[in-house]
């Protein structure tokens, strides 16, 4: 069934579903989650972490037996997709971290997806494993060599089954391509080749070719010094291979064809919403850098989120957003403390729901919100270890601004900014999200009735 | 940005005593507290090149905030030089000129009262209530030489400032380009090596990322503050001198 808040007049109820992840007080620094992504059926769910590993959850088949579990997760696959590595020439090292994961559409049994850490974009094959072959004449049962001499009948191998095995492997490695920090990639509507961005550039790859990349956007001033607006996220259109957005700590958005030039250094549109005087502050450049811009599925609108908002923009429209949400605008007098905390830097990223209709996004304390696009309501939900009994409901949160504060709510001094939710994924067709609280992935369904 | 009451206050133009000593009073700790957010993010960016591998991002927006401040305390300095006399609605119009507001005009209006903000207001007010009670017994008399005082750092080397932000800006974003590895000891041949240590206390600080209403900013101010890492307790005594450093830059 597909999304949506308030079908039928009612309200979708979320409940717990799942939690993966140790509970320990002390969270290993590697452990923590650095993105999350559905693949385009839903079946999988790949997470990666600080620590270099991508771990990919199967949607287990519903049984009949058991409705209520409704397809739990579980995990299909560990691997180490990064290394850290120490760059010699500039003497610095490069993190392992997984900056984002993006599925490739199925084309036949296997599974693939890309995975990024800073510098270097890997594409990785996932298969099963089911069957082996037997009776080999050179080797023995256990792969060692038979002597020659010793052999005095052929016969041809024979596969059997074994117990499943899911293996990955590295089909390439995209190296050497970026001199900054690789913020997005983006896998294009053709499946024959994707994007990589950083700080400054952007290249288009195509997946068979490894030693090769074309550069699309340079944004790199001739003087270093000019510098004063970089690139912070960018993607293909779902339908449109020529088509690109990218957006910028300066709060804009271009989207650029590649049908024009080689070199897309002229956008073709420019999305920009006009500044609030009364709200001008030190911080207001830096509030309004966008963390993150996805398009919807129809492809008709893009999502941007910056520090205190979530806006939706018609590609036809670029002069203002077409829907604007406060995501926590309580903080926005606390700007000066979250300056200094790092916080008012926090990327925070935000997705769609499978029928545009909904979108969400992450806040501190281990907050998550959700907005209603159609009947305009929103929701803040908490994913705590608290609130994990199975199919328990959630219940919606409330930050306290002002004045008196009620039983249920939480005051805005008391948050916890060490708890963010930073990533957050939909699945493509169904009412099922993941969310990653620091170490932790939180997996939540709607009620089922 | 920080003084929400205060300016209020300001751009309502009451030309009596008590607008005037608001408006005097608003304009030392405006200063002050654009000062301490200036030093905090130099400090910010002076830690970048220490950093494994700096954020380019937050390197920029940080770099940015700089220069908005050094062209917002030239255009003050100049500003202030000129008028001297007339700081009644000439002051005022010049603060709503500059813009620099953390709420809307329409909370403004109402005359909202943001908990959180005004306690930072306050600690700044408490550790400044010197500055404020000076300015206060002067305010009736003469404030020329108030304003020009207070405005000395500024007037003596607008240009030298100019200029020191500039070459700390050019080499942050040089080093950031990385062109050889010698470049970021050049860096540290300027400053003392205690800035190591800097790196050390400061990632304690940052972690604690509860609300402290800018407890970082009176634990550069002061010595006797204990830090959240109680292991760099001797290296505070060393910060304060890095500070005064960029400070007296």
């Amino acid at each position: 069934s597909l999304a949506g808040f308030g079908n039928l007049m009612q309200d979708v109820l979320w409940c717990f579903s799942q939690v993966k992840g140790t509970i320990d007080i002390g969270v290993t620094e590697a452990d923590i989650i650095s993105t999350v992504e559905f693949n385009h059926t839903g079946e999988l769910l790949a997470t990666g972490d600080k620590g270099g590993r991508v771990v990919i959850f199967q949607r287990e088949q519903e049984s009949k037996n058991q409705p209520h579990r409704r397809g739990e997760y579980n995990v299909y696959s560990t691997f180490q997709s990064h290394e850290p590595e120490f760059d010699y020439l500039k003497s610095l090292e490069i993190e392992e971290k997984i900056n984002k994961i993006r599925w490739l559409p199925q084309q036949n049994a296997a599974y693939f997806l890309l995975s990024t850490n800073d510098k270097t974009v890997k594409l990785w094959k996932v298969s099963e494993r089911d069957k082996r072959p037997e009776g080999y004449n050179l080797k023995d049962e256990d792969g060692r060599l038979r002597d020659p001499s010793m052999i005095t009948t052929l016969r041809v191998p024979v596969l059997r089954p074994m117990d499943l095995m899911v293996e990955a492997t590295p089909r390439r490695v995209f190296a050497n391509a970026h001199t900054y920090h690789i913020n997005s990639i983006s896998v294009n509507s053709d499946y024959e080749t994707y994007m990589s961005a950083d700080d400054l550039r952007i290249n288009l790859w195509h997946f068979e070719i490894t030693n090769q990349s074309f550069n699309i956007v340079d944004i790199k001033p001739a003087n270093m010094e000019e510098l004063t607006e970089v690139i912070t996220a960018a993607e293909f259109h779902p339908h449109h291979c020529n088509t690109f957005v990218y957006s910028s700590s300066k709060g804009t958005i271009r989207l650029c064809d590649m049908r024009t030039s080689a070199l897309c250094d002229r956008h073709a549109k420019f999305f920009e919403e006009p500044e609030d005087p009364s709200n001008r502050s030190f911080f207001s450049e830096i509030i309004s850098s966008i963390s993150d811009v996805k398009f919807s599925h129809s492809g008709r609108y893009i999502m941007t989120r910056d520090y205190l908002t979530v806006k939706v923009w018609d590609l036809n429209m670029e002069n203002r957003p077409i829907e604007t949400y406060q995501v926590h605008d309580y903080l926005r007098s606390k700007l000066c403390s979250l300056y200094e905390n790092d916080c008012i830097f926090d990327k925070f990223e935000c997705v769609w729901n499978g029928s545009d209709s909904v979108i969400m996004t992450g806040s501190y304390n281990n907050f998550f919100r959700m907005f209603d696009r159609n009947t305009k309501r929103d929701v803040t939900l908490e994913a705590s270890r608290e609130n994990s009994k199975p199919r328990a409901i959630l219940k919606p949160r409330k930050v306290c601004v002002g004045g008196k504060r009620r039983k249920d709510e939480i005051s805005v001094d008391s948050l916890d900014f060490s708890k963010k939710i930073l990533h957050t994924a939909w699945h493509p067709s169904e009412n099922i999200i993941a969310v990653a609280a620091t170490n932790n992935l939180y997996i939540f369904q709607d009620k089922v009735n | 940005m920080f003084m929400r009451g205060l300016k209020r206050k300001c751009f309502d133009g009451e030309e009596d005593i008590e607008g005037t000593l608001a408006g005097i009073k608003a304009i030392p700790s405006y200063n002050l507290q654009r000062q301490s957010l200036l030093d905090m993010s130099l400090v910010k960016l002076q830690l970048c090149h220490m950093l494994v591998e700096p954020n380019l991002c937050r390197s920029v927006l940080i770099a940015n905030t700089v220069r908005q401040i050094q062209e917002e305390m030239t255009q003050d300095g100049t500003w202030q030089m000129i008028n001297t006399q007339s700081t009644g609605q000439a002051s005022l119009d010049r603060l709503v000129s500059t813009d620099i507001l953390c709420r809307s005009s329409r909370e403004q209006a109402e005359g909202k009262h943001v908990p959180g903000y005004s306690t930072f207001n306050k600690d700044f007010e408490s550790d400044h209530a010197q500055d404020s009670s000076e300015t206060m017994s002067t305010a009736s008399s003469v404030q020329a030489p108030r304003n020009l005082q207070t405005n000395m750092w500024e007037m003596e080397n607008p240009q030298e400032n100019k200029g020191n932000f500039q070459k700390s800006l050019d080499q942050i974003f040089e080093t950031l380009e990385n062109k050889s590895p010698n470049s970021v000891e050049d860096l540290f041949s300027e400053v003392d090596n205690s800035y190591y240590d800097l790196d050390t206390m400061l990632t304690g600080m940052m972690n604690n990322t509860k609300m402290g209403h800018c407890d970082g900013l009176e634990t550069f101010s002061s010595p006797t503050t204990t830090p959240s890492n109680s292991n760099c307790k001797s290296d505070l005594n060393e910060l304060d001198h890095i500070v005064e450093i960029l400070v007296e830059s």
